[in-house]
């Protein structure tokens, strides 16, 4: 099944000194219900991570990512087969591997009661670190992650970005010969995330720590030396990323949209196509990965206009990833409605406008000043970094949070007066998944539809197609808690539409979603705005905003740009970066360097 | 590093941490502080089962001297506030409405009786829905009749007392003041809601935030990690009972006869044994809301109801007694009010700190053979 | 015709959420359980088998007879006999009896003569409440002692002394389980509701639920409706069942009218649902919720009247019990128990609930609104 790629001429940078060797793991749990089912989280997965490597452990949900560290971090006990960690066996000589290793669990156990200094001083207590090499190394730590000038804020009171740095530097504290960190970026900033980066390279390569990474970012694949792809326990392949794009070379395609057609047109009439693997929306254009078996694009069907945008485009590693993976039993089928992009879609009237809006906690701006207006029809995305008022900004919109000062109208009510009627045209779908755990998948559905005032043969029609749509089918009696991660998004999604709403409110939609479920999430959501349904999403996924029609960027409660995905990427574009991508344009944006008031996209 | 300097400073981490964390979350300071001072104060100022001033409706169906005399006697009394009835009936009334919660009665014939040197009768009807307040009222009723009959005794005017008196002596507390003895049981439940309720707690929240993940992974043996909760809880319900201890001396004047160290090391002794229960809970348990529910069952409920701090365990049925032997709360408030009230009696300390000695080492044994360093339960 | 049904479904979905969660089930279940048969039999001021030494410096037949009826009682059982006065100390201090009888070397002879004698009685004064209802209960038995005596002639009653007629009403036998007991099924349904709603808000918003319900288009009083009925619901079931309880396991009278007896739980019951909501709105975390719910209910159990008598408390802090909801309920309770209220007699403590409720439920269902930002 393991398919090694070894790349013809090493990395000369990698030794061959191994930290970390993992032999023929097998790692299975008893399920939680008391039934003798047995779930396997690894199965004969064997793996080396040298001296000042980087390694990535690259996989969808439930890949065993998180499990393979546990056990090298000697926390958990492999089934079968041995963890070697810096020569010693880390079952058995646990301690000895505890103190000689830094690790950052997912969420990093950061007290949050704790300031930033205080964190500091209880790791390296408990890590035996002596008071004089302290003095040493907490100024180098602290001014790697930039915590330096808030040494007493509260760990509970730091960004998202900043609390994934102090975990890093809690791990780095006794200078350890290996580093795991399990998917360090979550829910981080595309500035912190470099900035992690950057230590992590310093680490590696300047005091020749070995490091083994698990993420859900493909594009941070990208930036390991070596990679390592789980998919359901079990190895799939490994090599450098440059030996994955090897294997892709040759299918993967950028079309240029003709005048007049929105990317997103493409995009969804490609991934209903037959012989494409993967389909994407990248900077503007369309990006495609053909299966192994089709001839370079002949085997699809596709418009000459737009085959003539079409011309072969340089692997990244998530084209090979997905090519790799083996696709999902019940891999998105879009409904009927979907048109073929004859006709753009008229743009229709302003269903959500503000003006001057903000929010004031205290003396403290969650949201300054803040206009914009999304018509009918449209997908509009509100990015930004964690704790830029996004979410404030969302809660307001959908009347959970009263404004603080300004004007705001949903579907031309003013939402702070008539508020339960003018609920019912909306719907909500929460930043975690927020339905009934303890509930079946029909009580959820039967409960919210009942709640927007559905019932009989209706409500039946409405769960039904509800069952057809998401494929939830096979798993009504389920309780919601017990769904795959990927189906209890659908699920919630199902509940968001029950009603038939005027507009959606997505907070974070694929936050913690694996590669694979975002694709068939922002598919859908493309169906839904053709059907007339007018979307505003919010998400830290940077290359996402390429789904949406028009965006607003934030940061601090204020706003940064707005406008279409092709004026905000314009802003970042200098001599040196023709071609940015979005993640560059926020970058530019947020360190002020963009091209501010001269672009268009600023209102 | 020596091994010994690494283990004081991992333990000295620990303390910190533990101490900033309690200080600065609200829930743990309402459970370690605020909660019992409140309870302190409601026992020391408010709950007592020491009737005084009771309600107590008179009926004089006769006017004549002696009667008058004795109803004096009744009005006099530091127990009784007399409302005089115009009837039975009324007076009835007013018991039906909780506005008495006794009828003292002298019928028309009452002096007549008297004179004649015969039985007279004083009916004497209390409210008897709480039995045991209807108990001490029915007593002090006793006590002002039998002392009227004394004094007549002493003027002539009654040939005789009853044959047989009681005299009466409470030892250890010699007013009978139910404060003296509710107050020091109360430290026994206040340390039980630290060692047990509270360190349960904290463990489980630990689990739920993700910080023990962060703790396991550092070089930490089993037995740091033991200690690392059991030192600062021990360390606050220590405290916790010397300002207990304190409060009751000076504020809500209980005598304090045994000695001060003697009640330190034994308060000491059951602090490791409710401890040792919380860890327990705390090892098999990772989520807060089973822990508090099974530490208030089987730690606060039986400190309350199975510990003889408020009811004598004695009388209750031979079931409860045999499940209140593996209560520490009850050995620790049996040592508590004879450390108070009696004084350094070993014959009754010995036994009891023994059983509690046992108790902290079965416990925290059992607590830390369920110590993992791994995620997987053993 | 829709509003109807959204609460309809709002409360379907409360119930199943209870009654799926297999920890909320066990909070119906278990801990009232375990709570019922403990305050039952363990609480109690009733003695039994007071443990008591004699020192008889007597020894004569009448002494005998005297004791015989000591020995004879179930209130009291004799540990030990002792032969010399500095004995007492030992046994009082090392708790080997709780009680001691002394009668002096003079007692038959004097009784003979007519002289007054006195037996005295020392006790453990550690539990002073004990302590005393002993007392009161060796009084007894001596002034039936007395009578007999003085019925066969053995000694000369001379003069009249005063017979004390005692009557307990209500409560013939002054059983404390009865005063106990009669109250359980406030106190037991009191920490069901309390739990059980303090959590309801608490839970959806730990877990996300809560935005998502406020975002449907529920008014707050249709939310507010939903997250009371189940409470209200649990609680009346558990009140009535313990109620049940009380009289058919544990044999206490009831004698007032079940309409009064269901007027007041509901009162009570809505009241402190109301507590729970407010405590529930005001908490961030499950955590937090439980932990208020806990601070909430141990002053209010203690300043309750439900072990210890309001009465016996100094004047400020019985004005202050007013303001507690469970007063209200364990002196109706045994009032229409024991007392044999109906309605218009229950009416003083049923009002103040009711009062109570409609304070505590709108501001619970304002606060819930608001907090969730």
């Amino acid at each position: 099944m393991t398919t090694v790629v070894r790349p013809p001429d090493s990395d000369p940078s990698v030794t061959t000194e191994s930290v970390l060797t993992a032999r023929r793991l097998t790692k299975t749990f008893a399920a939680a219900k008391a039934k003798a089912e047995v779930v396997t989280a690894l199965q004969g997965v064997s793996l080396k991570v040298d001296r000042g490597q980087v390694a990535g452990l690259v996989g969808a949900d439930g890949a065993g990512k998180t499990t393979l560290l546990r056990i090298a971090a000697g926390l958990l006990v492999p089934t079968e087969g041995t963890v070697t960690v810096l020569g010693l066996d880390s079952a058995r000589d646990s301690l000895a591997v505890q103190s000689r290793v830094g690790y950052m669990p997912q969420r990093f156990g950061l007290y949050e009661d704790l300031t930033v200094a205080e964190n500091m001083d209880l790791y390296a207590d408990l890590q035996g670190v002596p008071k004089a090499e302290r003095r040493r190394r907490y100024p180098r730590l602290l001014a790697m992650t930039g915590l330096a000038p808030f040494p007493r804020r509260r760990a509970g009171d730091l960004s998202g970005g900043m609390k994934q740095k102090l975990g890093l530097a809690c791990a780095l504290i006794k200078s350890p010969q290996l580093l795991l960190l399990d998917e360090p970026t979550v829910g981080v900033d595309p500035v912190s995330r470099r900035e992690l980066w950057k230590i992590v390279y310093e680490l590696a390569e300047g005091e020749g720590i070995g490091v083994l990474l698990a993420t859900a970012y493909l594009d941070e694949a990208e930036r390991c030396h070596h990679v390592a792809l789980l998919h359901e326990g079990r190895l799939m392949a490994e090599g450098p990323p440059r030996a994955f794009h090897d294997r892709v070379r040759g299918r993967v395609f950028l079309i240029a949209p003709p005048a007049g057609v929105a990317p997103r047109r493409i995009h969804t009439r490609l991934a209903r196509a037959t012989g494409i693997q993967d389909v994407t929306i990248r900077a503007g254009r369309v990006r495609l990965v053909t299966a192994a078996d089709a001839a370079a694009g002949a085997a699809f069907d596709l418009p000459a206009t737009w085959r003539a945008g079409m011309q072969p485009a340089e692997p990244c590693f998530e084209d090979a990833f997905m090519a790799l993976l083996p696709r999902r039993e019940a891999a998105f089928a879009p409904a009927a409605q979907i048109d073929d992009g004859a006709a753009a879609v008229e743009v229709g009237e302003v269903v959500v406008r503000t003006e001057g809006l903000s929010k004031y906690f205290g003396a403290f701006a969650a949201v300054q000043d803040l206009s914009f207006e999304v018509r009918r029809g449209e997908i509009f995305g509100l990015l930004g970094p964690n704790g830029a008022g996004k979410s404030t900004t969302f809660r307001m919109l959908c009347g959970l949070t009263t404004a603080g000062g300004g004007k705001l109208t949903v579907a031309g009510r003013d939402l702070r007066r008539s508020r339960a009627r003018a609920r019912a045209r909306l719907g909500y779908m929460a930043q975690r998944f927020s339905l009934y755990t303890q509930l079946s998948v029909r009580e959820n559905l039967q409960f919210y539809g009942r709640a927007y005032g559905l019932a009989g043969a209706r409500l039946q029609a409405r769960m039904d197609w509800a069952y057809a749509e998401f494929g939830l089918a096979a798993w009504r009696d389920r309780a919601a808690g017990e769904l795959p991660g990927g189906y209890k998004q659908r699920l919630a999604m199902a509940t968001a539409l029950l009603h038939q709403p005027d507009i959606l409110f997505l907070d974070e939609p694929t936050s913690g979603v694996d590669p694979l479920a975002r694709r068939e999430f922002w598919l859908r959501i493309n169906g839904f705005a053709q059907q007339g349904v007018t979307v505003v999403v919010t998400t830290h996924f940077m290359e996402e905003s390429e789904y949406c029609d028009r965006m607003l960027i934030m940061s601090r409660g204020r706003t940064l740009a707005v406008g279409t995905p092709e004026q905000i990427r314009a802003l970042a574009r200098s001599a040196d970066l023709p071609a940015p991508t979005m993640e560059d344009a926020f970058i530019a944006l947020a360190e002020g360097r963009a091209g501010a008031a001269s672009s268009g996209a600023h209102q | 590093m020596t091994r010994q300097s690494l283990f004081r400073m991992r333990m000295a981490g620990l303390l910190r941490k533990e101490l900033r964390q309690i200080l600065r979350d609200p829930s743990s300071i309402a459970l370690a502080v605020v909660l019992p001072l409140v309870m302190l104060f409601l026992f020391g100022y408010g709950v007592s089962l020491d009737a005084e001033h009771v309600p107590l409706a008179m009926v004089l169906q006769d006017r004549a001297a002696p009667a008058r005399e004795l109803a004096a006697r009744f009005e006099g009394s530091r127990y009784f506030d007399v409302r005089h009835a115009a009837s039975l009936s009324e007076a009835r009334r007013w018991l039906d409405q909780r506005k008495v919660e006794g009828i003292v009665c002298l019928q028309s014939d009452f002096a007549a009786h008297i004179q004649r040197q015969q039985a007279a009768s004083v009916q004497v009807i209390v409210n008897g829905v709480d039995a045991n307040r209807a108990r001490l009222i029915q007593a002090y009723a006793r006590g002002v009749l039998q002392q009227w009959g004394a004094l007549r005794h002493a003027r002539g005017e009654a040939a005789a007392v009853p044959a047989v008196t009681v005299v009466q002596r409470v030892w250890f507390n010699e007013g009978a003041v139910s404060r003296n003895f509710l107050v020091p049981g109360l430290i026994a439940l206040i340390m039980t809601l630290i060692g047990t309720l509270l360190t349960a707690l904290v463990v489980a929240r630990e689990w739920e935030r993700g910080t023990m993940e962060a703790i396991l992974v550092t070089p930490l043996r089993r037995i740091d990690l033991l200690l690392g909760k059991l030192l600062p809880y021990f360390f606050l319900g220590m405290a916790g009972m010397g300002l207990s201890v304190a409060l009751a001396v000076t504020l809500f004047q209980v005598p304090l006869r045994g000695s001060l160290s003697v009640l330190f090391v034994l308060s000491a002794l059951f602090m490791l044994a409710a401890l040792g229960l919380g860890l327990m809970i705390s090892a098999a348990v990772r989520v807060q809301f089973v822990a508090a529910q099974i530490s208030i069952v089987t730690g606060f409920l039986p400190a309350v109801f199975l510990s003889g701090l408020l009811f004598d365990l004695e009388s209750t049925p031979l079931p409860i007694q045999i499940v209140s032997h593996v209560v520490p709360a009850r050995y620790f408030v049996t040592i508590i009010h004879t450390l108070f009230m009696a004084g350094n009696v070993w014959s009754v300390l010995l036994p009891n700190a023994l059983a509690l000695l046992v108790m902290a080492v079965l416990f925290i044994a059992l607590a830390y053979r369920n110590i993992t360093k791994r995620l997987e339960a053993p | 015709m829709t509003v109807p049904r959204r609460i309809i479904a709002l409360i379907r979905k409360e119930f199943a959420l209870i009654l799926k969660d297999p920890k909320s089930r066990v909070v119906v279940i278990v801990p009232p359980l375990i709570q019922f048969f403990v305050f039952g039999y363990a609480a109690t001021y009733d003695l039994k088998n007071v443990r008591y030494a004699v020192l008889d410096e007597d020894r004569s037949a009448i002494s005998g007879r005297l004791l015989a009826r000591l020995d004879g009682s179930e209130s009291f059982a004799r540990v030990g006999t002792l032969t010399a006065g500095h004995q007492v100390a030992e046994v009082l201090d090392g708790r080997q009896a709780r009680l001691v009888v002394h009668i002096g070397s003079g007692f038959s002879r004097d009784l003979h003569n007519g002289a007054p004698v006195a037996v005295q009685v020392l006790v453990d004064g550690r539990n002073s409440n004990s302590a005393l209802l002993a007392l009161g209960y060796i009084g007894t038995i001596v002034e039936q002692f007395n009578r007999q005596l003085a019925a066969e002639g053995l000694v000369a009653l001379s003069g009249p002394g005063v017979a004390l007629v005692e009557r307990a009403w209500f409560n013939p036998n002054l059983q404390s389980r009865w005063y106990i007991v009669s109250a359980l099924g406030g106190i037991i349904s009191m920490v069901v509701v309390m739990i059980l709603t303090s959590l309801s808000v608490a839970r959806e918003r730990e877990f996300g639920t809560f935005d998502q319900l406020l975002v449907a288009p529920f008014t707050p009083a249709e939310i507010l409706i939903g997250k009371s009925l189940p409470g209200i619901c649990f609680g009346l079931i558990d009140a009535l069942l313990f109620s049940l309880g009380a009289v058919f396991w544990y044999g206490v009278p009831f004698r007032g009218s079940p309409a009064a007896l269901l007027l007041v739980l509901i009162g009570f019951v809505v009241t402190i649902v109301g507590v729970g909501l407010l405590v529930s709105s005001m908490a961030k975390t499950m955590q937090q919720a439980l932990m208020g719910a806990f601070v909430f209910m141990m002053p209010a159990v203690i300043l309750s009247g439900f072990t210890t008598p309001i009465e016996n408390m100094p004047g400020w802090l019985q004005a202050g019990t007013l303001l507690n909801p469970v007063r209200y309920i364990i002196t109706a309770l045994r009032l229409i128990f024991l007392q044999g209220a109906d309605t218009a007699a229950v009416w003083p403590q049923l009002w103040p609930l009711l009062v109570m409720a409609a304070v505590t439920l709108p501001v619970a269902g304002r606060l819930f609104r608001h907090r969730s930002q």
